[in-house]
């Protein structure tokens, strides 16, 4: 039981390293400001929750495990928030999307 | 190992000298204090990697049992001198703010020939 | 293994570094120095140093990088002017740089045991602190009352700095001569950060009191909980406008704060001559000499998250107030 849960927060920590490196990526290699802030939302989103439930299972049932809930429930309430106001700022200052976005979901020619 | 370990103090020279630059080099009187805030935590850097005993813990009783602890001393000095710092960057903004209400520039060179007027 | 961890962090702290010094835009150059801060604060946590990790965290990624936009806001966002003799400082910088890394290899290994800088007084301290103190805390303990006199002059020099940016941006219009519709609103038209923030801020509240009364029994004190006090009233003052944050803690109770804390430090030294001991002797506050110095650190620490709470509101509405 206890190299099951080990194996399984390995799993978890690993999958949550491969969201956080593949919301880096996209951040990098999106084109606007708007879609590097929705690449950059995976690492908010599944890097935390992950990273967060592997540390959680390595930490067995004990006062870190309700720290670490409280931790993970403020980052699932703030980033999000962050990133409205940063896309709400960026759009009131005058930021476009990128002009080769299509308003009707298929792909640009 | 030990070249583990040298990397800290290496990484605390490079900080120091990048803050350096930025206060010597660098015109505007903001990005001044931006290199003094990064030269203060080189410093910080330098007194903590001082402080850290090989498989210690922070330097907190735990509830039973005897544990080794890194030296608590540096972390108090440093305690403090973050907060000192954080009180001389106030200060400092607070003159650029005035300055550039008086003079209507913050770039050094523009205040000396306004000054020199 | 960890150290690895270290090295990792440490070189993106360079890397940071160089960003910070290279962008002209100053507004990029705080941001990043917030993510430096936080590199930082990673960094000591990994020296096993939880108190200064926790500091600066809040002190360094969260006030500062407030006050440096509070200033932005008032100056310029960009930086003009090229630098100035780059040849000339590049090489005395580097030259410095190479002397400093050389004299690194005369220092002690890395974590021994042995070496001077952990065997002078520190066991000294590690050894007494249950002894005469009985707190778990040794950091606290050596802050507030073994080295309590140097904590004292922190004290007044952040008491200084905060009259000394009212003195420098004081003079802004009053509160309240203004016609309403010119008042600063806020984010009051945007309801996620209004609704979310009005959720968080009594919780950060309450970590703040948490951190502040915790400061004997684990990471945590008056400095840091100072600096999250007035993280939570700068949030409501972002998200509710200025003057409603003004009508929440008006000015005079700012300045209150800001006096009361060093007063409230010197008040229990001078108890202490009072009562029979030395200046800033807590053991004779009580008839048990360990409860006297428990309950002399509690009241030195309460009187410095007063005052730091003091002291950051004051100067952010004296940023925020200028522009007006």
């Amino acid at each position: 039981m206890a190299t099951l849960l080990d194996t399984l927060s390995w799993v978890l920590l690993t999958l949550g390293g491969i969201s956080v490196l593949i919301g880096g990526i996209g951040a990098l290699r999106m084109p606007d400001l708007y879609t590097r802030m929705h690449a950059a939302s995976v690492t908010d989103s599944m890097g935390a929750i992950l990273v967060l439930i592997g540390i959680m299972l390595q930490a067995g049932w004990s006062l870190a495990t309700i720290k670490l809930v409280a931790i993970l429930l403020f980052l699932l309430l703030t980033s999000p928030t962050s990133s409205n106001a940063l896309a709400s700022a960026a759009l009131l200052a005058g930021t476009r999307p990128f002009a080769e976005t299509r308003q009707d979901g298929k792909a640009p020619e | 190992m030990e070249l583990l370990g040298l990397y800290h103090y290496w990484v605390f020279a490079i900080l120091l000298m990048i803050g350096f630059y930025a206060v010597v080099a660098k015109r505007n009187l903001i990005k001044k204090l931006i290199g003094l805030s990064l030269f203060q935590a080189a410093v910080f850097l330098l007194y903590i990697t001082m402080g850290k005993v090989d498989d210690g813990t922070a330097p907190i009783f735990p509830e039973a049992g005897a544990v080794v602890f890194s030296n608590p001393l540096p972390q108090v000095l440093i305690l403090t001198a973050i907060v000192v710092g954080i009180s001389t960057t106030a200060l400092g903004l607070g003159i650029v703010v005035r300055i550039k209400e008086e003079y209507g520039t913050i770039e050094e060179h523009e205040i000396q020939e306004i000054d020199e007027r | 293994m960890i150290v690895i961890f270290g090295i990792f962090l440490l070189t993106l702290l360079v890397i940071t570094a160089i960003a910070i010094v290279r962008t002209d835009n100053l507004f990029v150059a705080v941001m990043l120095m917030g993510i430096a801060s936080l590199l930082i604060a990673a960094n000591f946590f990994l020296l096993d140093a939880a108190d200064v990790a926790l500091t600066e965290a809040a002190v360094g990624a969260g006030i500062s990088t407030v006050l440096f936009l509070g200033a932005l806001a008032l100056t310029s966002e960009r930086e003009r002017s090229k630098s100035s003799n780059r040849l000339l400082s590049f090489t005395v910088v580097a030259a410095a740089a190479l002397i400093l890394i050389y004299a690194t290899f005369d220092k002690p290994r890395f974590g021994d045991p042995e070496a001077p800088a952990q065997t002078h007084v520190a066991p000294w301290y590690l050894e007494k602190t249950p002894e005469y103190i009985g707190i778990p805390n040794v950091v606290t303990a050596v802050l507030g009352s073994f080295r309590g006199y140097d904590t004292l002059g922190e004290v007044f020099v952040v008491f200084t700095a905060g009259i000394g940016v009212l003195f420098l941006l004081g003079g802004g219009k009053p509160a309240g001569t203004l016609p309403p519709e010119q008042e600063n609103e806020g984010l009051r038209h945007h309801l996620i950060p209004r609704v979310v923030g009005r959720v968080l801020i009594p919780f950060i509240l309450l970590f703040g009191l948490y951190v502040q009364f915790h400061g004997e029994y684990g990471p945590g004190g008056g400095f840091q909980a100072g600096a999250i006090f007035a993280a939570a009233i700068i949030l409501y003052a972002l998200v509710e406008g200025e003057q409603r944050a003004l009508s929440v803690l008006p000015e005079s109770v700012l300045l209150g704060m800001m006096a009361f804390g060093p007063l409230l430090y010197g008040a229990v030294g001078i108890a202490g001559i009072v009562l029979g001991g030395n200046f800033l002797d807590y053991s004779v506050l009580s008839s048990d000499p360990v409860k006297g110095q428990q309950l002399g650190i509690l009241l030195i620490e309460a009187g410095v998250g007063i005052s730091v709470t003091g002291v950051l509101l004051a100067v952010f509405h004296a940023f925020a107030a200028r522009g007006r």
